[in-house]
């Protein structure tokens, strides 16, 4: 039903690239990304740019590229075989997919966390730990301190300080999660990645792990998918709206939430569809 | 259309109730064959227990055998098989695991290389036990043992080139190899894709989500190949026939190049190379209890390590 727009999109993916008329730093800059699965292409010609120190959240409905998007800002999109990229994604100004050869590193200077928490069937030190051993380091002391250090800025410390050697899994589904964006903290990301991190828990952890995301953007740069409008209301700064792999609309959340310039995004946003 | 559905869900069809009887004939032959399966194991394990436990004493279990196997123990035949297998699994299990873990993570299921190496595993668990004993004897004694002879050593007389325990548990190894393989596989493909996208996205390599994710997560099932293992190699004869079971050995095996004697072994020689098969007929049964029971150890202890490992896994 939006075909019509959906042609002048794509004409105008390209001219609207900057979330604000203010433009801050930029930290991630994407440009005509392309992304197929064998035949099919999930992604066209998506071009952003990701501002430093700000929450950007990507909403759309199921299967509308948002999450395809956010795993192309850290090449996890590889892992999936038969898949296809055309395009470039700069961190720092330099393309990630070019000019960095280690996908470790990208890896590790862009961290994800996922949809449904995923902690490793280990302990609580032994999850946040893992980042940092499989980087090589080795030594304890620096392990110890990196773990504590990294369990209270996810604010888990105090909950879990005593029971550092249990299982992960004893944890609560909230705690879980919270253990999983501390884990990806501990290998000092600059980005975090976010699919969906709080759609599978109840109120109360959900508000936990989104004042935890306030407190994170002063020192990270946060990227979130969510299929909960009225959070990326409220966490974010900057929101773009995708549909049927497009990128439809980006702009300041605010704006995007009360008079968006597209009306597939009003329709969305005021939940008229999707 | 509608209509149509409408009328389905108000009138569900009738279910029909087949008269009593029916079923009758289906159910007896079903279950005259579960009896008769029951029944022969019963059978089996009571002529064993029977025969058997009358010979079983500490002097059996801990003395070699004297007057020409009809008097004396079997020690060296416990000793010989807990040997065979131990190396069996030392040798067989790592192999299958990495076959495992190559189909599994490096290949794609559908490439016609992974098919092709699917179809030959089949094919190797089909081959009758006998023929592994002459590849074993072809292979292991007669190429590799009789190169490493006269190639690296350089001497006249056999040290490797003749039959011997390595031999016989390399081939038992080889026959074993497709149910670790199948069972490992089995257990990689039932660990979550989420373990390994969050191992990848800590930066981790392949290699390393391997060895610190995908392993630790697959070892029951590993356990479970090689308990499997154990209970089919450890009651084979065939394959170690000719690769290194000894009809009758004095002494332990002490080398990798030692031969050895193995119970189900022992049972094929006393009830066919025996000169008084009535004399030698309660060490027979005290023999097969014995393999019996070792077999049924074996495959105790590997499950208790199996469940402990899984119990760890909950836990932690």
């Amino acid at each position: 039903m939006f075909d019509a727009e959906l042609e002048t999109n794509k004409l105008e993916a390209a001219s609207r690239v900057h979330p604000s008329r203010q433009a801050g730093k930029v930290k991630m800059e994407v440009r005509d990304l392309n992304f197929f699965y064998g035949q099919s292409q999930a992604l066209h010609r998506v071009s952003l740019d990701i501002e430093e120190h700000r929450v950007t959240a990507f909403i759309g409905p199921s299967g509308c590229g948002k999450s395809t998007f956010l795993r192309a800002l850290n090449r996890m999109n590889e892992t999936i075989p038969g898949t296809r990229r055309e395009g470039t994604v700069k961190l720092d100004g330099v393309d990630i997919y070019k000019d960095i050869r280690d996908v470790s590193t990208v890896r590790t200077r862009v961290g994800m966390v996922f949809q449904k928490s995923n902690p490793f069937p280990k302990s609580i030190f032994d999850n946040v730990a893992y980042g940092l051993r499989v980087n090589g380091i080795k030594d304890r002391q620096i392990i110890g301190e990196a773990v504590e250090d990294t369990l209270k800025r996810a604010f888990l410390w105090d909950e879990v300080k005593d029971k550092l050697d249990n299982s992960a899994y004893m944890l609560s589904g909230g705690q879980q999660q919270r253990l999983c964006i501390a884990r990806a903290l501990a290998v000092r990301p600059e980005v975090l990645l976010m699919d969906e991190p709080a759609s599978a828990l109840d109120p109360i952890s959900t508000a936990k792990i989104e004042d935890l995301i306030a407190e994170l953007k002063r020192q990270y740069t946060i990227v979130i998918v969510t299929h909960n409008m009225q959070q990326a209301a409220r966490i974010s700064d900057y929101t773009a709206f995708f549909y049927e792999g497009y990128m439809v609309e980006f702009g300041e959340t605010r704006k995007i939430f009360t008079k968006p310039d597209k009306k597939q995004t009003e329709d969305y946003v005021t939940g008229r569809f999707g | 259309m509608t209509d149509f559905v409408t009328t389905a869900a108000l009138n569900p069809p009738v279910l029909v109730f087949q008269p009593k009887g029916r079923g009758l004939i289906p159910r007896s032959l079903t279950l005259t064959a579960v009896i008769i399966i029951i029944a022969m194991l019963a059978v089996i394990l009571l002529n064993v227990l029977h025969g058997g436990l009358g010979t079983i004493s500490w002097e059996f279990l801990s003395k070699p055998p004297e007057h020409g196997m009809e008097a004396g123990g079997i020690f060296p035949a416990i000793f010989g098989t807990v040997f065979l297998v131990i190396l069996m699994v030392i040798t067989g299990v790592p192999v299958g695991v990495l076959t495992a873990v190559y189909l599994h993570e490096y290949t794609s299921p559908t490439s016609r290389t992974t098919r092709l190496i699917r179809t030959a595993i089949n094919n190797l668990a089909g081959v009758p036990s006998i023929v592994f004993g002459l590849f074993g004897l072809g292979f292991f004694i007669g190429f590799i043992g009789h190169g490493i002879d006269t190639t690296l050593l350089g001497v006249e007389k056999p040290v490797w080139g003749q039959p011997a325990i390595i031999w016989a548990a390399l081939t038992l190894a080889l026959l074993t190899l497709p149910v670790v393989i199948v069972s490992t596989e089995e257990a990689l493909r039932a660990i979550p894709r989420e373990l390994k996208d969050a191992s990848y996205a800590l930066g981790a390599t392949k290699l390393q989500t391997i060895i610190r994710i995908i392993i630790p997560q697959a070892l029951p099932g590993i356990f479970t190949g090689a308990i499997l293992a154990i209970s089919r190699g450890a009651g084979e004869v065939a394959p170690i026939m000719f690769t290194g079971a000894a009809y009758y050995l004095p002494y332990l095996p002490k080398a990798l190049n030692d031969q050895f004697m193995e119970l189900g072994y022992h049972v094929y020689v006393m009830s066919t190379q025996s000169p008084d098969i009535e004399k030698t007929k309660p060490i027979l049964y005290g023999t097969v209890l014995v393999l019996l029971v070792l077999t049924f150890l074996l495959n105790f202890v590997a499950i208790m390590i199996r469940s402990k490992i899984r119990s760890r896994r909950i836990s932690v």
